[in-house]
Protein backbone atom coordinates (compact mmCIF):
# COMPACT_ATOMS: atom_id res chain seq x y z
CA UNK A 1 0.00 0.00 0.00
CA UNK A 2 1.19 3.48 -1.05
CA UNK A 3 0.56 6.44 1.26
CA UNK A 4 -0.26 9.65 -0.52
CA UNK A 5 1.95 12.93 -0.47
CA UNK A 6 2.39 14.03 2.63
CA UNK A 7 0.46 17.25 2.41
CA UNK A 8 -2.93 15.46 1.38
CA UNK A 9 -2.99 12.55 4.10
CA UNK A 10 -4.94 13.37 7.36
CA UNK A 11 -2.32 12.50 10.62
CA UNK A 12 -4.51 10.31 12.79
CA UNK A 13 -1.78 10.10 15.75
CA UNK A 14 0.53 12.78 16.33
CA UNK A 15 3.11 12.14 19.29
CA UNK A 16 5.70 15.47 19.93
CA UNK A 17 8.10 15.03 21.94
CA UNK A 18 6.53 12.41 24.52
CA UNK A 19 8.17 12.15 28.14
CA UNK A 20 7.94 8.90 30.38
CA UNK A 21 9.39 7.93 33.56
CA UNK A 22 8.79 5.81 35.93
CA UNK A 23 10.41 6.74 39.47
CA UNK A 24 13.88 6.97 38.15
CA UNK A 25 13.74 4.89 35.22
CA UNK A 26 13.69 7.14 32.33
CA UNK A 27 11.68 5.16 29.88
CA UNK A 28 10.89 7.50 26.57
CA UNK A 29 12.79 10.76 26.05
CA UNK A 30 11.18 12.90 23.47
CA UNK A 31 9.78 10.33 20.90
CA UNK A 32 8.30 12.15 17.96
CA UNK A 33 6.04 10.04 15.84
CA UNK A 34 3.49 10.77 13.32
CA UNK A 35 0.79 7.89 11.43
CA UNK A 36 -0.94 9.00 8.75
CA UNK A 37 -5.01 7.54 7.79
CA UNK A 38 -4.31 4.26 6.51
CA UNK A 39 -0.63 3.91 6.98
CA UNK A 40 1.01 1.08 8.53
CA UNK A 41 3.86 1.73 11.54
CA UNK A 42 6.18 -0.74 12.66
CA UNK A 43 7.72 0.46 16.09
CA UNK A 44 10.88 -1.63 16.33
CA UNK A 45 13.30 -1.70 19.66
CA UNK A 46 14.82 -3.84 22.08
CA UNK A 47 13.34 -5.40 25.14
CA UNK A 48 12.26 -2.44 27.88
CA UNK A 49 12.62 0.23 25.42
CA UNK A 50 9.02 1.74 26.17
CA UNK A 51 7.59 0.56 23.29
CA UNK A 52 4.49 -1.08 24.82
CA UNK A 53 4.21 2.30 27.14
CA UNK A 54 4.32 4.19 24.18
CA UNK A 55 0.94 2.93 22.41
CA UNK A 56 -0.36 2.63 26.31
CA UNK A 57 -0.26 6.51 26.25
CA UNK A 58 -1.40 6.59 22.85
CA UNK A 59 -4.66 4.98 24.31
CA UNK A 60 -4.72 6.76 27.58
CA UNK A 61 -3.65 3.53 29.68
CA UNK A 62 -0.78 5.58 30.83
CA UNK A 63 -0.53 9.37 30.86
CA UNK A 64 2.42 11.10 29.60
CA UNK A 65 4.72 13.29 32.35
CA UNK A 66 5.39 15.48 28.88
CA UNK A 67 4.49 16.12 25.57
CA UNK A 68 1.58 15.35 23.58
CA UNK A 69 -0.60 12.76 22.03
CA UNK A 70 -3.23 13.58 19.53
CA UNK A 71 -5.54 10.58 17.98
CA UNK A 72 -8.42 11.38 15.70
CA UNK A 73 -8.00 15.41 16.82
CA UNK A 74 -8.19 14.21 20.21
CA UNK A 75 -5.68 15.52 22.82
CA UNK A 76 -5.47 11.81 24.51
CA UNK A 77 -4.18 13.20 28.29
CA UNK A 78 -6.67 16.50 28.60
CA UNK A 79 -10.07 15.09 27.13
CA UNK A 80 -12.49 14.18 29.85
CA UNK A 81 -13.81 10.63 30.62
CA UNK A 82 -16.43 10.06 29.03
CA UNK A 83 -14.60 11.80 25.49
CA UNK A 84 -11.73 9.60 26.10
CA UNK A 85 -14.43 5.93 26.13
CA UNK A 86 -15.91 7.50 22.90
CA UNK A 87 -12.15 7.50 21.32
CA UNK A 88 -11.36 3.93 22.66
CA UNK A 89 -13.97 2.94 20.93
CA UNK A 90 -12.30 3.86 17.74
CA UNK A 91 -8.99 2.76 18.99
CA UNK A 92 -8.62 -0.97 19.23
CA UNK A 93 -5.77 -2.33 21.39
CA UNK A 94 -4.11 -5.68 21.03
CA UNK A 95 -2.59 -6.99 23.61
CA UNK A 96 1.42 -8.73 24.18
CA UNK A 97 -0.33 -11.86 26.23
CA UNK A 98 -3.72 -11.38 24.34
CA UNK A 99 -5.68 -10.30 27.83
CA UNK A 100 -8.56 -12.51 26.83
CA UNK A 101 -11.11 -12.71 30.07
CA UNK A 102 -10.68 -16.50 31.28
CA UNK A 103 -14.05 -16.94 33.05
CA UNK A 104 -15.81 -16.01 29.30
CA UNK A 105 -16.18 -18.53 26.11
CA UNK A 106 -14.16 -17.12 22.67
CA UNK A 107 -17.67 -15.70 21.62
CA UNK A 108 -18.86 -14.05 25.04
CA UNK A 109 -15.25 -12.45 24.84
CA UNK A 110 -15.96 -10.69 21.36
CA UNK A 111 -18.98 -10.09 22.43
CA UNK A 112 -18.39 -8.17 25.76
CA UNK A 113 -17.38 -4.72 24.66
CA UNK A 114 -20.46 -4.86 22.09
CA UNK A 115 -22.78 -5.56 24.19
CA UNK A 116 -21.44 -3.01 26.84
CA UNK A 117 -21.14 -0.37 24.45
CA UNK A 118 -23.83 -0.50 22.29
CA UNK A 119 -27.17 -1.92 24.18
CA UNK A 120 -29.40 -0.95 21.33
CA UNK A 121 -28.38 -4.06 19.23
CA UNK A 122 -30.29 -6.79 19.43
CA UNK A 123 -29.19 -10.27 20.26
CA UNK A 124 -28.92 -11.82 16.77
CA UNK A 125 -27.09 -8.52 15.40
CA UNK A 126 -24.78 -9.50 18.02
CA UNK A 127 -23.93 -13.18 16.93
CA UNK A 128 -23.95 -11.80 13.22
CA UNK A 129 -21.31 -9.84 14.21
CA UNK A 130 -19.40 -12.02 16.48
CA UNK A 131 -19.32 -14.94 13.85
CA UNK A 132 -18.63 -12.19 11.47
CA UNK A 133 -14.98 -11.13 13.19
CA UNK A 134 -14.45 -14.81 13.88
CA UNK A 135 -14.61 -15.41 10.55
CA UNK A 136 -12.03 -13.14 9.25
CA UNK A 137 -9.67 -14.43 12.12
CA UNK A 138 -10.87 -18.08 10.62
CA UNK A 139 -11.32 -19.24 13.64
CA UNK A 140 -15.28 -19.69 14.16
CA UNK A 141 -14.96 -23.21 14.88
CA UNK A 142 -13.43 -22.03 18.68
CA UNK A 143 -16.53 -20.01 19.36
CA UNK A 144 -17.67 -21.63 22.22
CA UNK A 145 -14.08 -22.90 23.91
CA UNK A 146 -12.62 -20.60 26.55
CA UNK A 147 -8.91 -18.68 26.32
CA UNK A 148 -7.12 -21.51 28.03
CA UNK A 149 -7.73 -23.94 26.07
CA UNK A 150 -6.80 -22.33 23.46
CA UNK A 151 -3.39 -22.26 21.86
CA UNK A 152 -0.89 -19.16 21.73
CA UNK A 153 -1.90 -17.83 18.22
CA UNK A 154 -5.11 -18.44 18.06
CA UNK A 155 -5.25 -16.01 21.61
CA UNK A 156 -3.68 -13.65 19.63
CA UNK A 157 -6.33 -13.51 16.48
CA UNK A 158 -9.30 -13.78 19.08
CA UNK A 159 -7.87 -10.92 20.97
CA UNK A 160 -7.41 -9.06 17.44
CA UNK A 161 -11.02 -10.28 16.86
CA UNK A 162 -12.28 -8.91 20.00
CA UNK A 163 -10.79 -4.97 18.91
CA UNK A 164 -11.68 -5.54 15.61
CA UNK A 165 -15.61 -5.93 16.76
CA UNK A 166 -15.55 -3.00 17.64
CA UNK A 167 -14.99 -1.61 13.48
CA UNK A 168 -12.30 0.64 15.29
CA UNK A 169 -10.27 3.41 12.99
CA UNK A 170 -6.88 2.70 14.23
CA UNK A 171 -5.18 -0.51 15.57
CA UNK A 172 -2.28 -0.82 17.71
CA UNK A 173 -0.79 -4.03 17.84
CA UNK A 174 1.83 -5.11 20.88
CA UNK A 175 4.19 -7.81 19.54
CA UNK A 176 1.41 -9.46 17.73
CA UNK A 177 3.84 -12.26 17.10
CA UNK A 178 5.77 -12.95 19.81
CA UNK A 179 5.94 -16.59 20.67
CA UNK A 180 4.54 -17.55 17.81
CA UNK A 181 5.97 -20.08 15.08
CA UNK A 182 6.64 -18.79 12.01
CA UNK A 183 3.89 -20.57 10.07
CA UNK A 184 1.54 -18.84 12.91
CA UNK A 185 3.21 -15.74 12.34
CA UNK A 186 2.55 -15.28 8.74
CA UNK A 187 -0.76 -16.01 9.52
CA UNK A 188 -0.87 -13.08 11.81
CA UNK A 189 1.29 -10.97 9.57
CA UNK A 190 -1.30 -11.35 6.68
CA UNK A 191 -4.36 -11.01 9.25
CA UNK A 192 -2.77 -7.57 9.45
CA UNK A 193 -2.53 -6.95 6.50
CA UNK A 194 -5.96 -7.79 5.06
CA UNK A 195 -7.52 -5.44 8.13
CA UNK A 196 -5.65 -2.26 7.26
CA UNK A 197 -6.39 -3.20 3.88
CA UNK A 198 -10.16 -4.24 4.08
CA UNK A 199 -11.12 -1.68 6.65
CA UNK A 200 -8.79 1.04 5.65
CA UNK A 201 -7.70 1.20 9.37
CA UNK A 202 -4.06 2.55 10.31
CA UNK A 203 -2.11 0.53 13.05
CA UNK A 204 1.46 1.27 15.00
CA UNK A 205 2.81 -2.46 15.06
CA UNK A 206 5.24 -3.19 17.52
CA UNK A 207 7.53 -6.05 17.21
CA UNK A 208 11.22 -7.33 17.28
CA UNK A 209 10.29 -9.86 14.22
CA UNK A 210 11.55 -8.49 11.25
CA UNK A 211 9.40 -10.49 9.15
CA UNK A 212 6.53 -9.57 10.80
CA UNK A 213 7.64 -5.70 10.11
CA UNK A 214 8.49 -6.23 6.49
CA UNK A 215 5.10 -7.52 5.84
CA UNK A 216 3.40 -5.34 7.49
CA UNK A 217 4.65 -2.23 7.46
CA UNK A 218 4.79 0.85 5.62
CA UNK A 219 7.24 2.65 7.51
CA UNK A 220 9.71 1.24 10.33
CA UNK A 221 10.43 3.50 12.98
CA UNK A 222 13.56 2.59 15.47
CA UNK A 223 13.15 3.47 18.73
CA UNK A 224 16.47 3.19 21.02
CA UNK A 225 16.80 4.64 24.41
CA UNK A 226 13.80 6.10 24.94
CA UNK A 227 13.88 8.21 21.38
CA UNK A 228 13.07 7.56 18.01
CA UNK A 229 16.66 6.35 16.17
CA UNK A 230 15.52 5.86 12.45
CA UNK A 231 12.59 5.94 10.33
CA UNK A 232 11.86 5.33 6.57
CA UNK A 233 11.12 1.97 4.52
CA UNK A 234 12.54 -1.36 5.56
CA UNK A 235 15.70 -0.92 3.29
CA UNK A 236 16.50 2.60 4.17
CA UNK A 237 15.94 1.78 7.75
CA UNK A 238 18.53 -1.06 7.92
CA UNK A 239 20.96 0.34 5.15
CA UNK A 240 23.23 1.84 7.79
CA UNK A 241 26.88 1.56 9.86
CA UNK A 242 24.74 1.77 13.25
CA UNK A 243 25.95 -0.77 15.13
CA UNK A 244 23.20 -1.26 16.89
CA UNK A 245 20.50 -1.42 13.96
CA UNK A 246 22.95 -3.92 12.02
CA UNK A 247 23.20 -6.32 15.18
CA UNK A 248 19.58 -6.55 15.59
CA UNK A 249 19.06 -7.44 11.56
CA UNK A 250 21.90 -9.54 11.96
CA UNK A 251 19.85 -11.36 15.23
CA UNK A 252 16.78 -11.97 13.18
CA UNK A 253 17.97 -13.59 10.03
CA UNK A 254 21.32 -15.23 10.48
CA UNK B 1 7.34 33.83 51.83
CA UNK B 2 9.62 31.62 48.84
CA UNK B 3 9.58 28.18 49.70
CA UNK B 4 12.94 27.08 48.84
CA UNK B 5 13.21 23.15 48.95
CA UNK B 6 10.58 20.69 48.58
CA UNK B 7 10.76 19.43 52.50
CA UNK B 8 10.57 21.05 55.85
CA UNK B 9 11.20 25.04 55.62
CA UNK B 10 10.69 25.38 59.24
CA UNK B 11 8.21 28.09 58.75
CA UNK B 12 4.76 28.48 59.41
CA UNK B 13 3.62 29.96 56.03
CA UNK B 14 5.66 28.20 53.61
CA UNK B 15 4.55 24.85 55.39
CA UNK B 16 0.89 25.44 55.08
CA UNK B 17 1.27 26.29 51.17
CA UNK B 18 3.16 23.16 51.00
CA UNK B 19 -0.05 21.42 52.83
CA UNK B 20 -2.07 23.36 50.38
CA UNK B 21 -0.60 22.39 47.45
CA UNK B 22 -0.90 18.33 49.17
CA UNK B 23 -4.49 19.26 49.64
CA UNK B 24 -4.73 20.45 45.71
CA UNK B 25 -3.31 17.52 44.28
CA UNK B 26 -5.76 15.43 46.54
CA UNK B 27 -8.76 17.29 45.36
CA UNK B 28 -6.90 16.73 42.01
CA UNK B 29 -6.76 13.62 42.71
CA UNK B 30 -10.19 12.67 43.80
CA UNK B 31 -11.17 13.83 40.43
CA UNK B 32 -9.20 11.70 38.15
CA UNK B 33 -10.55 8.93 36.51
CA UNK B 34 -10.52 5.81 38.90
CA UNK B 35 -7.93 3.65 36.94
CA UNK B 36 -4.62 4.82 37.65
CA UNK B 37 -2.48 6.01 34.41
CA UNK B 38 0.44 6.03 36.43
CA UNK B 39 0.82 10.24 37.05
CA UNK B 40 3.68 10.63 39.41
CA UNK B 41 4.25 14.37 40.08
CA UNK B 42 6.19 14.83 43.50
CA UNK B 43 4.92 17.54 45.32
CA UNK B 44 6.77 16.95 48.91
CA UNK B 45 8.58 13.81 49.49
CA UNK B 46 7.65 10.83 48.32
CA UNK B 47 6.59 9.07 51.25
CA UNK B 48 4.16 12.04 52.27
CA UNK B 49 3.04 12.22 48.48
CA UNK B 50 2.66 8.25 48.54
CA UNK B 51 0.55 9.04 52.08
CA UNK B 52 -2.27 11.53 50.00
CA UNK B 53 -2.04 9.44 47.12
CA UNK B 54 -3.07 6.32 48.72
CA UNK B 55 -5.73 8.35 50.56
CA UNK B 56 -6.96 9.49 47.57
CA UNK B 57 -7.11 6.90 45.38
CA UNK B 58 -8.99 4.61 48.00
CA UNK B 59 -11.41 7.21 48.39
CA UNK B 60 -11.68 7.75 44.99
CA UNK B 61 -12.46 3.84 44.22
CA UNK B 62 -15.06 3.59 46.98
CA UNK B 63 -16.66 6.79 46.17
CA UNK B 64 -16.89 6.02 42.98
CA UNK B 65 -19.66 2.83 44.00
CA UNK B 66 -22.21 5.55 44.98
CA UNK B 67 -21.36 7.37 41.86
CA UNK B 68 -22.15 4.12 40.06
CA UNK B 69 -25.22 3.94 42.12
CA UNK B 70 -26.76 6.81 39.92
CA UNK B 71 -25.48 5.58 36.50
CA UNK B 72 -27.81 2.91 34.86
CA UNK B 73 -27.45 0.49 33.29
CA UNK B 74 -26.81 -1.84 36.29
CA UNK B 75 -25.70 -5.16 35.29
CA UNK B 76 -28.34 -7.07 37.03
CA UNK B 77 -27.38 -10.38 35.59
CA UNK B 78 -24.13 -10.13 36.40
CA UNK B 79 -25.41 -9.45 40.22
CA UNK B 80 -27.49 -12.21 40.34
CA UNK B 81 -24.59 -14.23 39.17
CA UNK B 82 -22.12 -12.90 41.75
CA UNK B 83 -24.63 -13.12 44.42
CA UNK B 84 -24.94 -17.06 43.48
CA UNK B 85 -21.62 -17.04 43.73
CA UNK B 86 -20.95 -15.79 46.85
CA UNK B 87 -24.06 -17.91 48.23
CA UNK B 88 -22.22 -21.46 47.08
CA UNK B 89 -18.73 -20.38 47.96
CA UNK B 90 -19.32 -20.13 51.70
CA UNK B 91 -22.74 -21.41 52.44
CA UNK B 92 -21.82 -25.34 53.96
CA UNK B 93 -18.75 -23.40 55.68
CA UNK B 94 -21.78 -21.02 57.18
CA UNK B 95 -23.76 -23.92 57.80
CA UNK B 96 -21.77 -25.73 59.55
CA UNK B 97 -19.98 -23.36 61.79
CA UNK B 98 -23.60 -22.21 62.65
CA UNK B 99 -24.65 -25.09 63.52
CA UNK B 100 -21.26 -26.02 65.60
CA UNK B 101 -21.65 -22.29 67.53
CA UNK B 102 -24.96 -22.99 68.39
CA UNK B 103 -24.56 -26.19 69.73
CA UNK B 104 -21.37 -25.25 71.36
CA UNK B 105 -22.54 -22.38 73.02
CA UNK B 106 -25.60 -23.93 74.30
CA UNK B 107 -23.55 -26.63 76.14
CA UNK B 108 -21.05 -24.17 77.67
CA UNK B 109 -23.70 -21.42 79.25
CA UNK B 110 -25.43 -24.10 80.71
CA UNK B 111 -23.31 -25.12 83.91
CA UNK B 112 -23.38 -21.37 84.83
CA UNK B 113 -27.21 -21.06 84.35
CA UNK B 114 -28.12 -23.86 86.07
CA UNK B 115 -25.84 -22.27 89.18
CA UNK B 116 -28.20 -20.16 89.30
CA UNK B 117 -30.76 -22.64 88.48
CA UNK B 118 -31.76 -20.53 85.62
CA UNK B 119 -31.61 -22.89 82.85
CA UNK B 120 -35.11 -21.81 81.74
CA UNK B 121 -33.14 -19.00 80.33
CA UNK B 122 -30.69 -20.66 78.46
CA UNK B 123 -33.01 -19.57 74.81
CA UNK B 124 -33.12 -15.91 75.18
CA UNK B 125 -29.19 -15.77 75.83
CA UNK B 126 -28.89 -17.63 72.98
CA UNK B 127 -30.86 -16.02 70.97
CA UNK B 128 -29.33 -12.08 72.26
CA UNK B 129 -25.98 -14.08 71.58
CA UNK B 130 -26.65 -15.52 68.42
CA UNK B 131 -28.79 -12.99 67.05
CA UNK B 132 -27.29 -9.89 68.29
CA UNK B 133 -23.23 -10.59 68.12
CA UNK B 134 -22.46 -13.74 66.79
CA UNK B 135 -24.10 -14.21 63.44
CA UNK B 136 -22.95 -11.06 62.18
CA UNK B 137 -19.07 -11.44 63.14
CA UNK B 138 -18.78 -14.87 62.00
CA UNK B 139 -21.17 -14.17 58.75
CA UNK B 140 -18.58 -11.92 58.17
CA UNK B 141 -15.51 -12.92 59.02
CA UNK B 142 -16.34 -16.82 57.32
CA UNK B 143 -17.24 -14.35 53.91
CA UNK B 144 -14.26 -12.61 54.72
CA UNK B 145 -12.21 -15.35 54.19
CA UNK B 146 -14.00 -17.25 51.54
CA UNK B 147 -15.42 -14.79 49.51
CA UNK B 148 -12.78 -11.64 50.00
CA UNK B 149 -10.01 -14.37 49.03
CA UNK B 150 -11.93 -15.53 45.84
CA UNK B 151 -12.60 -11.84 44.50
CA UNK B 152 -9.31 -10.47 45.42
CA UNK B 153 -7.92 -13.35 43.52
CA UNK B 154 -10.01 -13.35 40.71
CA UNK B 155 -9.13 -9.11 40.00
CA UNK B 156 -5.92 -9.50 41.26
CA UNK B 157 -5.06 -12.44 38.02
CA UNK B 158 -7.25 -10.19 35.82
CA UNK B 159 -5.04 -7.45 36.72
CA UNK B 160 -1.80 -9.26 36.10
CA UNK B 161 -3.05 -10.39 32.85
CA UNK B 162 -3.86 -7.09 31.49
CA UNK B 163 -7.87 -8.12 31.24
CA UNK B 164 -8.93 -5.13 33.55
CA UNK B 165 -6.87 -2.90 31.23
CA UNK B 166 -8.18 -4.34 27.79
CA UNK B 167 -12.24 -3.84 29.50
CA UNK B 168 -11.11 -0.54 30.14
CA UNK B 169 -8.81 0.36 26.35
CA UNK B 170 -12.22 -1.06 24.71
CA UNK B 171 -14.50 1.17 26.51
CA UNK B 172 -15.82 -1.23 28.53
CA UNK B 173 -16.15 0.21 31.88
CA UNK B 174 -14.59 -2.49 34.47
CA UNK B 175 -15.51 -0.84 37.27
CA UNK B 176 -19.11 -0.82 37.19
CA UNK B 177 -18.49 -4.52 35.92
CA UNK B 178 -16.14 -5.96 38.16
CA UNK B 179 -16.07 -3.75 41.35
CA UNK B 180 -19.62 -2.39 41.41
CA UNK B 181 -21.43 -6.22 40.78
CA UNK B 182 -19.35 -7.59 43.14
CA UNK B 183 -20.02 -5.28 46.03
CA UNK B 184 -23.52 -5.00 44.94
CA UNK B 185 -23.86 -8.64 45.23
CA UNK B 186 -21.87 -8.39 48.97
CA UNK B 187 -24.39 -6.30 50.59
CA UNK B 188 -27.60 -8.00 49.33
CA UNK B 189 -26.20 -11.48 50.30
CA UNK B 190 -24.34 -11.01 53.18
CA UNK B 191 -27.21 -9.81 55.55
CA UNK B 192 -29.19 -13.05 53.81
CA UNK B 193 -25.91 -14.89 54.84
CA UNK B 194 -26.53 -13.69 58.45
CA UNK B 195 -30.19 -14.58 58.92
CA UNK B 196 -29.12 -17.82 57.56
CA UNK B 197 -26.15 -18.39 60.08
CA UNK B 198 -28.60 -17.28 63.11
CA UNK B 199 -31.36 -19.97 62.02
CA UNK B 200 -28.58 -22.82 61.71
CA UNK B 201 -27.33 -21.79 65.42
CA UNK B 202 -30.76 -21.88 67.08
CA UNK B 203 -31.06 -24.91 65.05
CA UNK B 204 -28.03 -26.10 66.82
CA UNK B 205 -28.70 -24.78 69.83
CA UNK B 206 -32.75 -26.11 70.31
CA UNK B 207 -31.22 -29.62 69.31
CA UNK B 208 -28.85 -29.47 72.04
CA UNK B 209 -31.74 -27.58 74.58
CA UNK B 210 -34.17 -30.33 73.69
CA UNK B 211 -32.17 -33.43 74.49
CA UNK B 212 -31.25 -31.65 77.78
CA UNK B 213 -34.29 -29.46 79.07
CA UNK B 214 -37.23 -31.16 77.06
CA UNK B 215 -38.73 -28.11 75.62
CA UNK B 216 -40.95 -28.08 72.65
CA UNK B 217 -39.68 -25.95 69.57
CA UNK B 218 -42.70 -23.26 69.36
CA UNK B 219 -41.48 -22.31 73.65
CA UNK B 220 -38.19 -22.41 72.63
CA UNK B 221 -38.65 -19.95 69.33
CA UNK B 222 -40.91 -17.89 71.61
CA UNK B 223 -38.33 -17.96 74.37
CA UNK B 224 -35.49 -17.07 72.23
CA UNK B 225 -36.89 -14.30 70.46
CA UNK B 226 -38.18 -12.46 73.42
CA UNK B 227 -35.69 -10.10 74.32
CA UNK B 228 -34.66 -9.08 70.86
CA UNK B 229 -36.46 -5.66 69.52
CA UNK B 230 -37.32 -4.14 66.22
CA UNK B 231 -33.74 -2.53 66.98
CA UNK B 232 -31.65 -5.31 66.95
CA UNK B 233 -32.95 -6.45 64.35
CA UNK B 234 -31.91 -3.71 62.23
CA UNK B 235 -29.09 -3.73 63.94
CA UNK B 236 -27.93 -6.56 62.92
CA UNK B 237 -28.66 -5.85 59.24
CA UNK B 238 -27.06 -2.50 59.32
CA UNK B 239 -24.19 -4.68 60.57
CA UNK B 240 -24.26 -6.96 58.01
CA UNK B 241 -24.47 -4.53 54.94
CA UNK B 242 -21.88 -2.70 56.48
CA UNK B 243 -19.60 -5.87 56.77
CA UNK B 244 -20.86 -7.15 53.50
CA UNK B 245 -19.19 -3.53 51.90
CA UNK B 246 -16.08 -3.66 53.39
CA UNK B 247 -15.34 -7.56 52.49
CA UNK B 248 -15.53 -6.96 49.29
CA UNK B 249 -14.78 -3.32 48.59
CA UNK B 250 -11.52 -4.07 50.07
CA UNK B 251 -11.01 -7.02 48.19
CA UNK B 252 -11.94 -5.68 44.89
CA UNK B 253 -9.60 -2.45 45.59
CA UNK B 254 -6.82 -4.70 46.67
CA UNK B 255 -7.27 -6.69 43.10
CA UNK B 256 -7.56 -3.83 41.19
CA UNK B 257 -4.12 -2.70 42.55
CA UNK B 258 -2.13 -6.06 42.06
CA UNK B 259 0.99 -5.21 40.97
CA UNK B 260 4.22 -7.92 39.99
CA UNK B 261 2.72 -10.96 38.55
CA UNK B 262 1.39 -14.15 40.22
CA UNK B 263 3.08 -13.67 43.27
CA UNK B 264 1.10 -10.28 43.71
CA UNK B 265 -2.18 -12.34 42.90
CA UNK B 266 -1.52 -14.07 46.25
CA UNK B 267 -0.65 -11.20 48.38
CA UNK B 268 -3.57 -9.41 46.94
CA UNK B 269 -5.97 -12.21 48.09
CA UNK B 270 -4.06 -12.59 51.70
CA UNK B 271 -3.98 -8.81 52.21
CA UNK B 272 -8.18 -8.61 51.21
CA UNK B 273 -8.89 -10.82 53.99
CA UNK B 274 -6.52 -9.37 56.59
CA UNK B 275 -7.64 -5.58 55.97
CA UNK B 276 -11.07 -6.53 56.05
CA UNK B 277 -10.89 -8.69 58.97
CA UNK B 278 -9.04 -5.74 60.89
CA UNK B 279 -12.37 -3.97 59.38
CA UNK B 280 -15.18 -5.61 60.40
CA UNK B 281 -13.70 -5.93 64.38
CA UNK B 282 -13.46 -1.81 64.26
CA UNK B 283 -16.91 -1.19 62.67
CA UNK B 284 -18.12 -3.79 65.04
CA UNK B 285 -17.43 -1.94 67.82
CA UNK B 286 -18.01 1.45 66.27
CA UNK B 287 -21.52 -0.04 65.28
CA UNK B 288 -22.45 -1.10 68.69
CA UNK B 289 -21.59 1.98 70.11
CA UNK B 290 -23.25 3.95 67.63
CA UNK B 291 -26.05 1.63 68.00
CA UNK B 292 -26.23 2.03 71.90
CA UNK B 293 -27.02 5.82 71.73
CA UNK B 294 -30.51 5.02 70.07
CA UNK B 295 -31.50 2.73 72.39
N1 LIG C 1 3.35 0.26 34.98
C1 LIG C 1 4.68 0.34 35.07
N2 LIG C 1 5.26 0.67 36.24
C2 LIG C 1 6.60 0.78 36.34
N3 LIG C 1 7.45 0.58 35.34
C3 LIG C 1 6.95 0.23 34.16
C4 LIG C 1 5.53 0.10 33.95
N4 LIG C 1 5.32 -0.25 32.67
C5 LIG C 1 6.54 -0.34 32.11
N5 LIG C 1 7.52 -0.04 32.98
C6 LIG C 1 8.95 0.01 32.70
O1 LIG C 1 9.12 0.63 31.47
C7 LIG C 1 10.15 0.01 30.72
C8 LIG C 1 9.66 -0.27 29.32
O2 LIG C 1 8.64 -1.22 29.39
P1 LIG C 1 7.86 -1.69 28.10
O3 LIG C 1 6.90 -2.73 28.54
O4 LIG C 1 7.33 -0.53 27.37
O5 LIG C 1 9.03 -2.37 27.23
P2 LIG C 1 8.89 -2.95 25.78
O6 LIG C 1 9.68 -2.09 24.88
O7 LIG C 1 7.46 -3.14 25.43
O8 LIG C 1 9.60 -4.34 25.97
P3 LIG C 1 9.14 -5.76 25.40
O9 LIG C 1 9.61 -5.80 24.00
O10 LIG C 1 9.86 -6.74 26.25
O11 LIG C 1 7.66 -5.86 25.53
C9 LIG C 1 10.55 -1.22 31.49
O12 LIG C 1 11.81 -0.99 32.03
C10 LIG C 1 9.54 -1.37 32.57
O13 LIG C 1 10.16 -1.73 33.76
MG1 LIG D 1 6.11 -4.74 25.36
Amino acid sequence: MQTNSAEQTEIVIDIKGLYKSFGNNHVLKGVDLQVARGENVVVLGRSGSGKSVLIKIVCGLLTQDKGSVTVLGEDVKNINHKQLEQLRLKVGFSFQLSALYDSMTVKENIAFPLMRNFRELSKSEVNSRVEDVLNSVSLLKSKDQYPAELSGGQKKRIGIARTLVLRPEIMLYDEPTAGLDPISSIEINNLIRDISNQFGVSSIIITHDLVCAKTTGDRLVMMFDGVVQSQGTFDEVFDTEDERIKSFYEYNFI
Amino acid sequence: MVFKSAGYTGDYLPNSILHLACALKFSRLMKMDITDRGEEKIYLSKKIDGFFINIAKTSRFVLNYFVELFRPPYEFPEIARQCYKIGCDSLPLISLTGFIIGIVFTKQSRPSLADFGATSWLPSLIGIAVFKALAPLVTALICAGKVGSSIGAELGAMKVTEQIEAMDVSASRPYKYLVFTRVTACVFMIPLLMLYTSFVAMMGSYINISINEHISLATFIANAFDKINFIDFKGSIIKAVVFGFTISMVACYKGFNTTRGTEGVGKAANAAVVTSMYLIFIEELMIVQILGWFR
